[in-house]
């Protein structure tokens, strides 16, 4: 019976996952090609199309997003590698990820806001340095943050993704034969960089190229950080696909749909450019390997440490900005520091901040562990039966397709349903971007753990139900329970899931943050982001603590196996 | 073979799909019905109002709540505010409903809404009415002595949105700062090229943004009067002096008109950081508020233009398929007593204009009026000078297009 259910468990999943998406998907396809008879469309045609084409700056809003999305995703991939090739076997490897883990937690808005707080003509590094060096009584007239070229908009996604990288790399080095690879190499007389660079990161690379896709499609389709961060006259596709969404003329709906589609095209036009990339890399790569350099020229240390570090410190910068902003009474330009410090925006807001959080804490708790329960009856299923790998790698549709794709469609099936504003009808939405990620952070650690453990307890006797329980589980805890509060921070962050699937009854942290970004308040937003941040913060600090406990009690110390 | 039944299992998903997508097809239309006030009150206790807002001031939503307690106490409503960033989203919301075929139960009860968003939902029948005339606190309204109330920029209200609120462009600047400020579009353009990044508005389609350029529009246009019937083949000729206009100023403005703050407060925070020298508002006592908030400089002032500013008023309204509507009408109706009017104009709690004619009213319920203190940055009413009325839509859309294309993205 058990048994049974697991064999039929992937199907389970993915009808329950891909219900949402096709209808969504309908819904908006309709639409691009003129069909939504709610708004007098009854003819297909390609009108919503040749109005997109028309549209002033289309084009260049469709490359903004393409050249933003591949270079935020390649700088991130080259700082991790680069990060690990000298450092991956450094005792601070493991403190850097205590470090990162909160920033990968922070959600996008509020990290984006905390960035414009410090780069900003009236950021904290002006106000630091005026008037006293720069002599400046007023900011100057110069475009930083928000800026015309998306220079920031990569800027935060690097900041944004070198952590969640670094996180997958390190989980799924974990079960690489890292230090033996580079002590082979090292033993032929090549460096301890270059061992790594040679041997281990092809391996790695491999293992984590489904997070990388993940990374470039956000990179490029991304709408609150690219609101946020770039100029309102130079937006990237899916702030104009927003735009269109929010037009009082509601013939724009199909525009926006036609541009959900485009959307689509351009993530996938992406996925391609990067896939050509890595073929071409990999014969120049090729060559270079049987070249049998064994060291690397001077100074790469410093080209891999030095912007990360940079990257590391503004991200840092931003988040005190946050935090300073959540206690400033009056903070004028140019004072460094605010001239009046409050608690008000903590005690006197609160009531007000009490709900949303208990809302995002509900919502992020129940969709998490639905999520780790879902991803691990495919992955067992997968592991058992030695199949399905195929098909569940449609969910991982939600990360390549754009949210607002299917998220319109989505919320017309849900009113059929009677769903929307429901907490069910939330989670589920929510449910659609928590499970990929956490199914992509699970799944390498799974796939990857060495069956013989499994085959061992197997001719001890062990049942395959005793074998999860008993071996595979505890081994995997740490990976499953990064992958969790991953799939936490994912729902603590997600804006438009909730706007649709909530009927806007849902106040959760994030949309309470967006909606008062339109006010502008910047000490309520640093509260607000503040509390975002905490919350994902909290899910990793346990996801460090659990194994350590739980190890500590199982084996007593030391004898844990890291 | 299991994997061609799953095939096919696929495919009646797929199709079971489709069907739920043509109650697209099924245009239902509001039927007008008419509202009876003591059923109302009676069909409305217990009723849960579920009201859609603009959630983006403290103030407001501060003001929300006081509302909600009114009426939960004098009615037995309950009202739960939707706090949204934009009502379009709303409108949006409600047309998907309709396309799913719900034309009952819907999840919105009340909208606060006008303008732009109010024509594209009366002339897609998404809205529930005519009601406003209906609701006894109208009487209080005398629109012999106010006509704009029954035109919401320009398009005839027919009763399907009840007025709650008033907006007036004003000009805030520090004196600090700056002694005498620009008067008119004319003497703006000489300052801003004189102080080249001085000067900004927030990009259309923000209502600011959008307000700015009718307000100077209006200054420019030879006859005013052509703008309250819908643009037509005069489009170009009468607007042609605002392109001018804008080509002079636009190399002029802050950063060199290469980004554009996103919304008033943002612009507001321009203001204090000392960026600009001039911030615009759609609230005459915007500036006493920030100041109040510590988001301003207490040196800021408001002003005017000689020719008067650009006016309108803002509304609730129910949509088609609402699921509390006699709720709904009684929370409409309560807004416009003069207890809750007066709360909404004191600059203390938020200090947005009233609707009512005073003539109208009682001495007692004056006498609420004339108490309050007026914000320290808020000009009398006699300062505000003169109400310029919205153009039609048609207008706000072309030229909307027109700056895209020449200035935006």
């Amino acid at each position: 019976m058990a048994l049974n259910f697991l064999r039929y468990g992937p199907w389970l999943v993915l009808t329950l996952f891909l219900v949402p998406l096709v209808a969504g998907g309908i819904g908006t396809l309709l639409p691009a090609f003129g069909y939504l008879p709610a708004l007098g469309g009854v003819n297909f045609s390609l009108d919503p199309w040749r109005a997109l084409a028309a549209y002033p700056g289309v084009w260049d809003a469709v490359f903004r997003s393409l050249a933003t999305g591949l270079a935020a995703a390649f700088l991130s991939f080259a700082l991790v590698m680069g990060g690990l090739t000298f450092f991956h076997d450094s005792r601070w490897m493991g403190r850097l990820r205590a470090v990162l883990a909160p920033i990968l937690a922070v959600p996008h808005a509020a990290l984006a806001v905390g960035l414009v707080f410090v780069l900003s003509p009236s950021g904290w590094l002006v106000r630091m340095a005026s008037p006293g060096f720069t002599g400046w009584d007023r900011p100057p007239d110069v475009a930083l943050a928000p800026d015309p070229h998306g220079v920031s908009l990569v800027l935060a996604l690097v900041i944004k993704e070198i952590p969640y990288l670094l996180l997958v790399s390190l989980a799924a080095l974990e079960r690489l034969p890292t230090a033996r690879s580079v002590d082979i190499g090292r033993s032929l007389g090549y460096s301890g960089p270059v061992s790594w660079l040679k041997l281990v990161m092809p391996q790695l690379a491999g293992r984590i190229r489904l997070p990388v896709y993940a990374v470039i499609a956000f990179s490029v389709s991304t709408v609150d950080m690219a609101i946020i961060l770039t100029a309102t006259p130079t937006p990237t596709l899916g702030v104009l696909i927003l735009r269109w969404m929010r037009e009082a003329d509601l013939s724009f709906q199909f525009v926006a749909a036609a541009g959900a589609v485009l959307q689509v095209g351009v993530v996938l036009a992406a996925v391609l450019i990067w896939r050509i990339g890595e073929v071409v890399s990999r014969f120049l790569l090729k060559a270079w390997l049987q070249r049998g350099g064994r060291n690397l020229f001077p100074g790469a240390i410093i080209l891999a440490a030095v912007p990360t570090g940079i990257v590391s410190l503004l991200g840092g910068l931003g988040l005190v900005g946050l935090l300073i902003w959540s206690f400033a009474g009056r903070w004028r330009f140019p004072d460094a520091v605010p001239g009046r410090w409050s608690l008000e925006n903590w005690v006197d807001r609160f009531d007000m901040i009490a709900d949303p959080l208990a809302a995002t804490l509900s919502l992020a708790t129940a969709s998490t562990v639905a999520a780790a329960i879902l991803a691990i009856v495919g992955l067992e299923a997968e592991t058992r039966f030695g199949r399905g790998q195929r098909t569940m790698a449609l969910i991982l549709l939600p990360l390549i397709l754009p949210e607002v794709a299917f998220l319109f469609g989505f919320q017309v099936f849900l009113v059929g349903l009677h769903a929307d504003g429901s907490w069910g009808g939330v989670i589920w939405a929510h449910l659609l971007f928590v499970l990929p990620y956490t199914y992509l952070t699970l799944a390498g650690p799974y796939r990857g753990l060495d069956p013989r453990y499994a085959r061992a307890a197997a001719c001890l006797g062990a049942s395959p139900a005793r074998v999860f329980w008993s071996v595979r589980l505890p081994l995997l805890l740490r990976p499953l329970l990064i992958a969790m509060a991953v799939g936490f921070a994912v729902s603590v962050g997600s804006y438009l899931p909730t706007v649709f699937a909530g009927a806007g009854r849902v106040t959760t942290l994030t949309t309470e943050a967006v909606t008062l970004s339109s006010g502008g308040d910047r000490r309520l937003i640093g509260v607000v982001g503040v509390l975002q941040a905490g919350l994902p913060f909290l899910a990793f600090a346990l996801a460090w603590a659990i194994p350590r406990l739980v190890r500590w009690r199982r084996f007593g110390v030391g004898l844990g196996h890291d | 073979m299991r994997h061609s039944r799953t095939v096919r299992h696929w495919i009646v998903l797929c199709l079971w799909l489709i069907g739920t997508a043509i109650p697209f097809g099924q245009v239902a239309s509001a039927e007008d019905q008419a509202l009876d006030w003591d059923r109302a009150l009676e069909k409305a206790r217990g009723q849960t109002v579920y009201w859609n807002a603009w959630g983006g001031d403290d103030s407001i939503n501060a003001y929300v709540d006081w509302v909600g307690q009114r009426v939960k106490e004098d009615y037995g409503v309950t009202l739960v505010h939707v706090k949204v960033g934009d009502i379009s989203e709303t409108v949006r919301r409600i047309l998907a409903e309709k396309a799913a075929g719900r034309d009952s139960g819907g999840s919105v009860d009340l909208m606060w809404i006008n303008g732009e968003n109010f024509k594209a939902m009366k002339d897609n029948g998404l809205l529930f009415g005519p009601f406003a005339d209906a609701l006894p606190n109208r009487e209080l309204i005398d629109t012999q002595e106010n006509p704009a109330i029954l035109r919401d920029f320009t398009v005839p209200t027919d009763g399907y949105e009840s007025p709650w609120g008033g907006a007036k462009l004003i000009f805030v600047y520090d004196t600090a700062r700056l002694a005498n400020p620009p008067r008119d579009a004319g003497a703006l353009l000489a300052y801003a090229t004189a102080n080249p990044g001085r000067v900004t508005y927030p990009a259309p389609p923000n209502f600011l943004g959008t307000t700015f350029l009718k307000q100077v529009l209006y200054e420019l246009v030879e006859d005013p009067s052509e703008l309250l019937s819908p643009a037509g083949q005069n489009f170009d000729a009468v607007t042609a002096p605002l392109w001018d206009y804008l080509s002079a100023l636009h190399p002029t403005l802050w950063r060199e008109g290469r980004d554009y703050p996103a919304t008033e407060d943002d612009l507001i925070g321009l203001l204090d950081d000392g960026s600009v020298d001039i911030a615009l508002a759609f609230n005459p006592a915007k500036a006493s508020n920030a100041i109040e908030q510590d988001r301003l400089v207490d040196t800021a002032r408001t002003y005017v233009p000689d020719a008067g500013s650009i006016g309108n008023t803002h509304y609730v309204a129910i949509p088609f398929n609402a699921s509390a509507k006699e709720g709904a009408a009684i929370v409409a109706n309560f807004l416009l007593s003069p207890e809750a009017q007066a709360r909404k104009q004191d600059p203390r709690i938020w200090g947005d204009p009233t609707v009512l004619s005073m003539s109208r009213l009682d001495d007692t319920a004056r006498a609420l009026f004339d108490d309050l203190p007026r914000g320290v940055a808020t000009l009398s009413p006699e300062e505000l000078g003169r109400t310029l009325p919205e153009p039609h839509p048609t207008w706000m859309t072309r030229i909307e297009e027109v700056w895209l294309r020449r200035y935006g993205a």
